[in-house]
């Protein structure tokens, strides 16, 4: 918990008080909220501050909170081999309607490389969009496959290829 | 429908499906793309790279991936905690006692169950998870050996590891899918005999070992195949995520079951191995190798050490139930939890998103440890030659179970 406190108190010295949007203490590991206009340069500092050394990107998690609550989530996971400190960052991104592209949030592929296939299968499985990814594809599913998956509203679709989807 | 062909053949389809990264078009006079699988045995299973070279050299590979993709993540959204543990174990095919062995963690501690499991269970978890490591690093090693033209050692070590299926089958059930590791429990007691059989297996296992040192790890064609191909440096490997045997190879000491210390393994004497460049630079395929085979020896300590428990303190007992404590419902509270823990391949994390209304997780991730290791692969072997390729795909180490889920 201190080393969280430590991190915690960088980012609002260097960013301001209001970076913090929400803590979540129900997540291990403890979960900070921050703006998604703000993804990149908080990550930065995350990674270059001595005091912080994320040094590891461990997983970047897509979550679609479904058409009710209207917005999705993205979550990384870092962690510092240093000083053996775990901390999840959260962004928050409105939902877009079916027609509408994606919603959009800052690559961290020029940070971490982790990020470079982590961010694909987020795009792939929610279609939430990377800005600055320097080679946004799918990656588990083909290329022509129509809709994301893991969307709560995915209605997959009847035929691929001729080839009944359903089973 | 039954009269109607149910796929009809276009070749177009392919291009639409997986179309290269590369365009025929856009390339220099001296460049060639290259297509490797998805069906080679060099790959491991269904994995496709497209190569672009340069005559032999490597420019650039683009691996394509989702040929065995089954939706683990859709799946686990739509069963309870309990069902998607054998779904687990189809992720990584080979190791599926580790895995098991992280998402049982996972649940568990979401329950608030951590460190209420009897000591009985937790040794006899440990003891079939690193039984399975070794089969893991023997199918590693072998099929690595056979990838770069080294044919016995896969026999010898496909031998051996039968063995270890054959322990683990007469335990859970089942030969490599045993959804043996329940929450809060086990499916079943170790059965009688089993420890002495374990030790005899060690036994007949020690001097294989040391001739597995002499046909791969000294050998001198391997050597020359292997040392100063495929160098992974510390920093590439931590800014691309690497862990496992691979992080290792390049030189640090970083081991989840010591800095994590999970389960029963504080308790437990081992080593670390790590790649110290013996026979060329510090992070080639040959120290990964080294250090996979080093972490068998590892692994029989730990073995040694859970039968000498699982024979004294924990010893069975006439009314020991391995299934006491498995919760009634697997309802946990509203939480977020990421989950990480040592497979033979790398970190196996689960990301799990609890709502506390439901016996279905909100959301299940996996963060799979091949997927990501092999994401390094562009790096390591551009400028190497294509022969050089098959060394270094095969000393990642992937699954494509797990690289795709």
């Amino acid at each position: 918990m201190e080393g969280f406190e430590r991190v915690k108190e960088l980012l609002t010295k260097k960013f301001g008080e209001e970076i913090v949007i929400h803590i979540a203490l129900n997540a291990d590991p403890t979960t900070i909220t921050i703006p998604a206009t703000h993804v990149r340069e908080v990550c930065r500092e995350l990674h270059e501050n001595e005091d912080a050394f994320m040094d590891m990107l461990s997983c970047i998690s897509g979550m679609d909170n479904g058409p009710e609550t209207g917005t999705m989530e993205v979550i990384y996971h870092l962690y510092s081999i240093p000083y053996d400190l775990r901390i999840a960052l959260k962004v928050e991104l409105p939902r877009n309607q079916e027609d509408e592209p994606g919603p959009e949030v800052d690559s961290v592929s020029g940070i971490w490389k982790t990020a470079l296939w982590l961010e694909r299968e987020v795009y792939d499985l929610f279609g939430i969009q990377f800005r600055g990814h320097p080679d946004l594809r799918r990656i588990l599913l083909p290329a022509d496959w129509k809709g994301h998956p893991l969307r709560k509203d995915y209605q997959h679709q009847e035929y691929y290829h001729g080839i009944k989807v359903e089973y | 429908m039954s009269d109607k062909i149910q796929y009809v053949y276009d070749p177009e389809n392919l291009v639409r499906s997986e179309p290269n990264k590369f365009q025929e078009s856009e390339l220099q006079s001296e460049e060639l793309v290259l297509n490797l699988g998805p069906q080679h045995p060099s790959t491991h299973g269904v994995l496709r790279l497209e190569v672009l070279s340069d005559g032999e050299v490597i420019k650039s590979v683009v691996p394509h991936l989702g040929y065995l993709h089954r939706c683990f993540e859709k799946h686990a959204e739509s069963l309870a905690y309990n069902q998607i543990i054998p779904y687990v174990d189809r992720m990584d095919y080979v190791a599926a006692m580790n895995s098991e062995h992280a998402f049982a963690m996972g649940v568990e501690k979401m329950m608030g169950l951590e460190g209420q499991i009897p000591r009985r269970i937790e040794y006899i978890r440990v003891l079939v998870a690193e039984l399975n490591r070794i089969a893991s690093h023997f199918v590693a090693v072998g099929a690595y050996g056979m990838d770069i033209g080294a044919f016995t050692p896969f026999f010898w070590m496909m031998r051996d590891r039968e063995h270890i299926l054959r322990l683990l089958e007469w335990a859970s059930g089942a030969r490599m899918l045993y959804n043996y590791i329940w929450v809060g429990g086990l499916y079943y007691d170790l059965p009688v005999g089993f420890e002495e059989r374990c030790r005899e297996f060690i036994a007949y296992l020690m001097p294989k070992l040391d001739e597995l040192d002499k046909i791969i790890v000294e050998n001198k064609i391997f050597v020359e195949r292997t040392a100063n191909v495929g160098i992974l440096s510390l920093d590439t490997a931590i800014n691309y995520g690497i862990t496992g045997p691979m992080l290792r190879g390049s030189g640090l000491k970083f081991d989840l079951r010591r800095v994590d210390g999970y389960s029963v393994y504080p308790e437990i004497d081992f080593d670390i191995p790590m790649g110290e460049g013996l026979m060329g630079t510090t992070g080639d395929c040959w120290d990964r190798t080294y250090v996979r085979v080093k972490e068998v020896r590892e692994s029989v300590k730990i073995i040694d050490q859970c039968l000498d428990q699982l024979t004294g303190e924990q010893k069975r007992t006439r009314d020991f139930d391995p299934q006491a404590m498995l919760p009634k419902k697997i309802r946990p509270k509203a939480q977020d939890l990421y989950i990480r823990a040592e497979n033979p391949k790398g970190e196996l994390g689960f990301f799990f998103r609890a709502d506390g209304r439901s016996d279905i997780p909100f959301r299940c991730k996996a963060r799979s440890c091949c997927f990501v290791n092999l994401s390094v692969i562009d790096e390591i072997s551009r400028g190497s030659l294509i022969a050089d390729l098959i060394a270094i795909l095969g000393s990642i180490d992937i699954v494509l179970g797990e690289v795709d889920r």
